[in-house]
Parts: structure tokens; sequence; C-alpha cells
């Protein structure tokens, strides 16, 4: 029940046109009984963002593949930043080197899911991360 | 700043929205959403500023194109250099609770615009009613400073009439090839729709449709002062909205001549008023007593046949001296 006001934001970023996964994984957020606010394919960082303060998300999870997150990433945080925002975790899934990974949870991004993960760690990752704290901290 | 805790928190944020901050607008619906006790102490502070927006509803069955229209709307408001509020209502909640809300998905060209806020809404757990959140929701964007709210829901059934029904112009947005679609949703319909959107005009049904909907309009026995106008629209091509705008204007000075924008917007605080004291009643006088164990025992007993359930009633809420009032 408590998951049921955790909101999480849902975008793609870069060019490429396809939505499956992170439609995959919006679903199964719904499923396990989040609010999820799609906003579809080739956001920019500032549409994400104002979005999220808009819907006034508890997260943001950003899928990519361009290999343009040492940019997108760090704008987001720091537009989050700008916005009196920063409460709102950031997460993101797609193809991102090891040592990318690192620096960006060094800037503030909360985590990194590769290819790899499934959408139950997913979901299981939203549920403890951004469910509880987001609950606690109303 | 003297205050503290929760109260001190809203207060602050209050303040924020009233002069017009984003986050704390965001932030601020949540609120409104999720907890009633704050509710009031937003309301006393926010309500006063309140009255300004016109707030137009958009309804219709799913996928009709309201959220194309609602974003060409936005484009066309936008030139006008007026400041849009968007409440998206997706009343449809599977099972779980959770909910993928995706209205604004056609209306992302707008996110970043500083004379747009959009929301969207789920209908989960709102004590007062799904109805009553997105109006208080739209309150909150009236007193940002938004100059015009539009509220899009689907669907024509009761909640979603009760959500329109709070909105200044009823906009009903119908897709070509309902067939006798247009007959099963006319008794919630007619009473509601200012305007008659026929979106997808691009598609071979639509003068069908438009002409059936011509055609229940004159079956209306009483034959109003407002006919409501049916306007054609083609929404993914930028076509005919500006002219539905117009006509929402033209709706919009109808009221306000005719006297009739002061009586729906009294209606509507009566409502609200009903709607806010019958959940307050239902918490404090009804629900305490239907959470006992003689409650499930009489529950039992009228199962059985023992006692009916006027005799169940009349030892739950005892008719009172109240009654020969
Ligand atoms: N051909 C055509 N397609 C349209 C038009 N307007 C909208 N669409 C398409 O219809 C589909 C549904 O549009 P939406 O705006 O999401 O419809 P909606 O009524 O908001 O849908 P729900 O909120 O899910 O009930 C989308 O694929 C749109 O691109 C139009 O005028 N012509
Ligand atoms: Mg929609």
């Amino acid at each position: 029940m408590t998951e049921g006001r955790v909101r999480v934001l849902m975008a793609k970023a870069g060019l490429d046109g396809h939505d499956r996964g992170v439609k995959v994984v919006a679903r199964a957020l719904r499923d396990a009984g989040f609010e999820v606010i799609y906003t579809g394919l080739h956001q920019t960082p500032e549409q994400v963002v104002n979005a999220a303060v808009q819907e006034d998300v508890d997260a943001i999870g950003l899928s990519l593949l361009s290999g343009a997150h040492m940019t997108l990433f760090p704008r987001i945080l720091s537009l989050l930043a700008e916005q009196d925002a920063t409460d709102i975790r950031v997460f993101g899934g797609g193809t991102i080197p090891d040592d990318d990974v690192q620096s960006l949870k060094a800037l503030g991004v909360a985590e990194i899911f590769t290819p790899g993960a499934s959408t139950v760690d997913i979901v299981e990752w939203v549920r403890t991360h951004v469910g509880e704290s987001a609950v606690s901290g109303r | 700043m003297d205050n503290s805790g929760i109260d001190g928190r809203v207060a602050t944020l209050t303040e924020r929205l009233l002069r017009g901050d984003r986050r704390a607008a965001g932030r601020l619906i949540s609120t409104i959403e999720d907890d009633s006790a704050s509710v009031e102490q937003i309301m006393r502070a926010v309500y006063p500023h309140t009255g300004q927006a016109y707030v137009v509803g958009l309804t219709g069955p799913p996928g009709a194109g309201k959220s194309t229209v609602v974003d060409e709307l936005i484009r066309v408001l936008r030139e006008s250099e007026l400041r849009v509020g968007v409440v998206a209502v997706d009343p449809n909640s599977p099972f779980t609770g959770g909910a993928i809300l995706g209205d604004r998905i056609r209306m992302m060209r707008h996110a970043a615009d500083p004379g747009v806020f959009i929301r969207s809404m789920g209908a989960r757990g709102h004590l007062g009613g799904l109805a009553v959140a997105a109006f208080n929701t739209a309150l909150l964007l009236d007193a940002m400073g938004m100059d015009i709210i539009l509220v899009e829901s689907v669907g024509v059934g009761q909640s979603e009439l009760e959500i329109t029904g709070a909105a200044d112009t009823t906009v009903v947005v119908i897709p070509p090839g309902m067939g006798d679609g247009v007959q099963a949703i006319k008794a919630g319909i007619m009473e509601i729709a200012d305007v008659f959107v026929v979106n997808k005009a691009d598609h071979p049904q639509a003068e069908r449709t438009v002409a059936d909907i011509r055609e229940l309009l004159r079956m209306d026995p009483s034959p109003p002062d407002w006919l409501p106008p049916i306007v054609r629209t083609v929404a993914t091509q930028n076509q005919g909205v500006d002219e539905l705008w117009r006509v929402v204007q033209r709706h919009r000075q109808y009221l306000e001549q005719s006297g009739e924008l002061r009586r729906r917007r009294k209606r509507r605080v009566e409502r609200e008023i009903v709607g806010i004291a019958e959940v307050r009643l239902r918490a404090q006088v009804l629900n305490p007593k239907l959470a006992t164990t003689e409650f499930e025992t009489m529950i039992d007993q009228a199962a059985e046949r023992k006692i009916d359930p006027y005799q169940v009633v009349e030892r739950v809420v005892p008719r009172s001296s109240d009654a020969g009032r």
C-alpha cells in the first residue's frame, strides 16, 4: 500500500528509437504497485527534470543506449540541484562501461543497471531505495 | 519562520506556490493527494487566491485523442501568452494500486516551458474521491497563477463525469466510427457536453459521427439556449484546435453574459462542500461503528434472517430527533 504513493518518472533519452526496455520496466513497476509517469522517447534533460518537478516524483529512471551518458546524467543532476530537487533519486539503465558507472555514482546517480540486470532486480532496488525513503521523507 | 514541523513545511510551500514556484506546486499537489490533515491548512492559505483561472474539462473514450488535443490547445494558448495548467487524470488502475500514466507523452514539447504546468493523477487512495483530488489540484494551479486549466479524463463513467463536472466548459472528444457507441454514451454526455470535438477528422467515418452527434442533439427535447457546437479536429496535424479554442471562448462569453458561469461555479462549490462533509461524516460517525465486532455479529444475524438490515442500521445509526426536522 505504501508503494501506491511512490511515483517514478521513466524516460528514454537519446536518439535511438527503441523503448521496449523502458516500457517493460515501467510495467513491472506498475505491477509492483508504483505509479509510473511515462514520458516517452527522445527526452532531453530539461524535459525530464521539468516533468519530474511538476509530477513530484520520488525517482527518475532514465534509459539510454546512445553513449551520451556522461553528459546526460550530470546535466540531469545539475538541473535537479537548480530546481531544489536533489532529493529526487536518479537511476538509469544502458550499456555503460564499469568505469563510467563508478564516476556517475560518485556524481550522485543512485544506481545504474547494465543490460544483465533483470526487471526483478530493478523493482527490488526501487522498492528498497526509493519506496521506503520516499514514504518516510513525507 | 516561527512555524515548525509539518505546519511550517506546508506554510513555506504555500508561500512559494503563491509566488509561482513550480517545485512547491508539485510538492503541495502530492500533499493534498496523500494527506487529508494538511489539506485544510493549504486550502485556507490558497483558496482566497483562486477563482481567477478558467477551467476546461476534456473527456471522451480511451484513445479518442484527448491528450493530443490538449497538447495542441497548449500551443494555441501559449501563442496568446496565456499560462496553462493541465491535470491529466487516469482513473484506470488495473490491480496492485500501481499505474502507468502516459498522457504526458503527447505533451512533452511543453515540458520545459515555464508557462505550462502538467500534472498526471492516478486513481489510488484519494480519501475524498478522485474528483475532489482533481478539483483541488486545479485550485492549486489556479493559485499559482495559471490562466487556463485543462482537465483531461478518460471515459464517461460516473467518476469522470464528476471530474469534468467541475469544469467551466466541458469538451467531449469523440473519435470517428463509434457507430452505436455514440448512442451508448449519450446518457452521460448529453448533460455535460458544452462542446463536441470529433477528432481524427482525417478518418473517413468522421462525417458520419458528426451527423450522429447532431442527430442526438436534435432529439434532446428541450433545446437549451446553448446548443453544443461540433468541432472537427485533426490534432496530430494541427487542424481545428484553433477553432476549438474560439468555440470555447464563445461558450465562456455565453456563460458570463447569461450569469450561468456564476451559477455553475456556485453549484460546484456546493457539491464540493457536500462531498467533503460526507467524507467527514462517514469517517467520524459511520466508520468507527462499522469496525466493531458488534457490527460483524449483526451482519451474521441479518444474513441468517434473524434481524433485517433496517434493524441493523437503526442500531448503528439510530433515527434521532433530527429525523423530524
Ligand atoms: N489519425 C489521427 N490520429 C490521431 C489524431 N489525434 C490523435 N491521434 C492518435 O490517436 C492515438 C491516441 O491519442 P491520445 O491523444 O493519446 O488519446 P487519448 O484520448 O488521450 O487516450 P487515453 O488518454 O489513453 O484515453 C495516438 O496514437 C495519436 O497519435 C488525429 O486527429 N488523427
Ligand atoms: Mg490521454
